[in-house]
């Protein structure tokens, strides 16, 4: 039989042949591998199921995040009318991080769709093989010797085994990047758990901690752009700061006329805690 | 000669394609012992995408065990590396 000399193919071809080695003595093929088919056909219906949950869960963060953009930007404007810039830069900055991890939940998202995809089919396939082993072992016992029936019994195995083994490796790949994005929500979690992408009505003094680090993170191009633009937009560009006395000491967004003022349905919560934003 | 490829499917290849094949997986290795990632994702997918057009797609229901199985489509050049060269050439 014709086949590949080279080392791609040997190594892949050894690595599935490593994975039938392990399955049952061919002795016991006739039953038992029915049966251990079924149980493997069950594991990745729960393998399919885990990549839909790790799924969800970044899509619960992308669209918690994008309500962050939404709210910081909101905020950005309303502090600039107000002549805060610093309170302005500071949700521009929040603003930009959080979009910088929504792009990187959005390739996920892709790539877990994909692997959902990917595992589906191989269920498919594998369901097919199963079944058409199911059929054929009950016509090779009725129409064979019990010695000839398990040769070829065995030579019929060897197809389904081989998709077992393939999806046995689906599984692994998707298993693995499942806990990769794991990690990544995590991260995003602990993000929000500290308050980065909190609404910045409720920072009580100047620049904490989390500001400092931010300024890190985000790069400052961006919120500068955003900045230009924004005042641009607002009309804003060489006005002075309402209470220069305030300072950089306590920033704050003043809920009254100056902040809503030139800002159309400015959202009147911005100066409360709303709901559960960073609180664990 | 039926090729699989990993996580997608088998497919049925004249004996003839076989040449052109070894040929195509020829240039994938060697673009992975040389460490540099240029050309192996379009060498790789040239690989993949000779299988898919010479051949002919196997029944779901069939029952036949492959000659020759590639890895999926969407192996990394990193894994590549670990997989086909040094120490990684035997699967542990």
């Amino acid at each position: 039989m014709a086949g590949l000399t080279g080392r791609m193919s040997t190594v892949v071809k050894a690595k599935v042949s490593k994975l039938l080695d392990r399955a049952e003595d061919p002795a016991e093929t006739l039953d038992y591998s029915y049966q251990k088919q079924v149980e493997q056909l069950q594991n990745v219906k729960k393998g399919i199921a885990d990549v839909v949950t790790a799924k969800k869960r970044l899509q619960m963060q992308e669209s918690s995040l994008q309500q962050s953009v939404v709210k910081l930007d909101t905020q950005a404007r309303q502090a600039l009318s107000a002549g805060q810039e610093d309170l302005a830069r500071t949700a521009l900055e929040r603003k930009n991080v959080a979009q910088t991890e929504l792009q990187g939940l959005d390739t996920q998202v892709t790539e877990l769709e994909d692997q959902q995809q990917k595992l589906t089919d191989s269920e498919q396939k594998l369901r097919a093989k199963i079944e058409a082993f199911r059929t054929k072992k009950e016509v090779i016992k009725a129409q064979y010797s019990a010695a000839e029936a398990q040769v070829r019994i065995s030579e019929a195995a060897t197809g389904v085994g081989e998709q077992m083994a393939d999806v046995g490796l689906a599984m692994q790949r998707a298993v693995d990047k499942t806990e990769n994005m794991k990690a990544r929500a995590d991260a995003v979690s602990e993000l929000e758990a500290a308050g980065t992408f909190e609404d910045i009505g409720q920072l009580g003094s100047g620049e904490d901690d989390i500001d400092r680090q931010l300024k890190q993170l985000s790069s400052q191009p961006a919120v500068e752009d955003d900045l230009a633009k924004m005042k641009a937009e607002l009309g804003t560009g060489a006005r002075p700061p309402a209470h220069p006395s305030d300072g950089p000491a306590a920033p704050q967004i003043s809920p009254g006329a100056e902040a809503a003022e030139g800002v159309p349905g400015a959202p009147e919560e911005a100066q409360q805690p709303s709901g559960n934003g960073g609180q664990a | 000669m039926i090729v699989r490829i990993s996580g997608e499917g088998q497919y049925r290849l004249a004996d003839e394609d076989c040449d052109r094949l070894n040929e195509l997986e020829k240039s994938v290795i060697s673009i992975v012992e040389g460490g540099s990632e240029d050309g192996f994702a379009d060498a790789f997918r040239e690989l993949l995408g000779y299988v898919r057009t010479q051949g002919t797609p196997l029944a779901d229901d069939d029952l036949e065990g492959s000659d020759v199985i590639l890895p999926p489509s969407d192996i990394s050049f990193d894994e590549a590396g670990t997989e086909f060269t040094g120490e990684g050439l035997i699967p542990d």
